[in-house]
C-alpha cells in the first residue's frame, strides 16, 4: 500500500518524546495531540485523528508490529469494557486538572518551581537538565513538567500493553480516543 | 439434486465493543472496512475475502471471522 506524509508522523511522536529529555519547554507541543482530534470529532465527526493522524499509534505499531516488541495476544475483556474506558477517562481527566491546579499554585507563587516528571502520578523523577530557565513566568515551566508528565506516563503504559497485548492495545483505553469517539456519538447519533 | 450450499468465511465486527481506531482500515488489502461517523467499524461482505488481516490486527479482538452462505 502506498505510503503517505501522514504515516510517518511516528518520527514527530518520538522526536517530541526525545526533546523532553533536553529542553522541557518543548512540551507544550503536545497539546496539539489534545486539540486536533478533539476538533477534527467536533467539527468533521470522525475520528480521523486515530485513524490517520496518530503518531504514538503509529509508534506503538511499529514497534510491535515490525519490530516485534508484542506478544501479540488477546486484550483482557475488562480493558475494554465501557466501565474501565470510561473509568480511565475520568480518572486522566482528574489527574490532568491536578496538574492544572498545580501549575495555578505556581503561577500564583503560592508554591515554588517543582523540576520533575512525576511518572504514573506516582513517582518522581529528578528532570532539572531539561530546564534551563524562561523568559516568562516558572508557572509557564510547571505546565511543561506537568504536561509531560502526561505524555510519557501514556507511553510508558502504551508500551507495556503493547508488549503484553497486541501493538496498539493502547488504542482501546486511550482517552482521546474514548473522548473522541463520545463526542461522535453525541455529534452523530447512530452509526 | 439439492446444490451444497458454499459456504465463506467474512470479517465481522462486534460494533458495540469497537472502539473505531481504524487499525483494521490500514490493514485490509481490499479496502473492504471504513469507520463509520468515527464511532464503530463496518465491514463490506461483498470485498471481504475473509483474509483475517483485520482480525489479527485489532487492538481491541472485536473482528471474528464467521462463515456465511454465498
Amino acid at each position: 500500500m502506498k505510503k503517505r506524509w501522514y504515516d510517518y508522523l511516528w518520527i514527530v511522536s518520538l522526536t517530541y518524546l526525545i526533546l523532553g529529555f533536553f529542553n522541557i519547554l518543548f512540551a507544550w507541543l503536545g497539546l496539539l495531540c489534545f486539540f486536533i482530534p478533539l476538533i477534527i470529532s467536533a467539527a468533521a465527526g470522525t475520528k480521523g485523528y486515530c485513524n490517520r493522524y496518530c503518531g504514538r499509534g503509529q509508534l506503538f505499531s511499529l514497534l510491535g508490529g515490525r519490530f516485534g516488541l508484542s506478544r501479540k495476544k488477546d486484550i483482557p475483556r475488562w480493558m475494554k469494557s465501557k466501565w474501565f474506558r470510561y473509568g480511565f477517562l475520568i480518572f486522566f481527566f482528574v489527574m490532568f486538572f491536578q496538574m492544572l491546579w498545580n501549575t495555578y499554585l505556581v503561577f500564583s507563587e503560592a508554591r515554588g518551581l517543582r523540576q520533575a516528571v512525576t511518572l504514573l502520578w506516582t513517582f518522581q523523577l529528578p528532570w532539572h537538565w531539561a530546564y534551563h530557565g524562561t523568559l516568562l513566568h516558572p508557572g509557564v515551566a510547571q505546565f511543561a513538567f506537568g504536561f509531560y508528565s502526561v505524555m510519557l506516563t501514556s507511553t510508558v503504559l502504551g508500551l507495556v500493553t503493547m508488549v503484553l497485548f497486541k501493538p496498539r492495545s493502547w488504542c482501546v483505553y486511550c482517552p482521546m480516543g474514548t473522548m473522541t469517539q463520545l463526542i461522535c456519538k453525541v455529534r452523530n447519533g447512530k452509526p | 439434486m439439492n446444490k451444497a450450499v458454499k459456504k465463506k468465511r467474512k470479517a465481522l465486527a462486534a460494533q458495540n465493543d469497537c472502539v473505531a481506531c481504524g487499525c483494521c482500515v490500514k490493514v485490509c488489502p481490499f479496502s473492504a472496512i471504513q469507520i463509520l461517523k468515527g464511532i464503530t467499524a463496518r465491514v463490506d461482505q461483498d470485498k471481504c475475502v475473509g483474509c483475517g488481516k483485520c482480525a489479527k490486527e485489532c487492538p481491541a479482538s472485536i473482528i471474528t471471522l464467521e462463515e456465511v452462505a454465498v
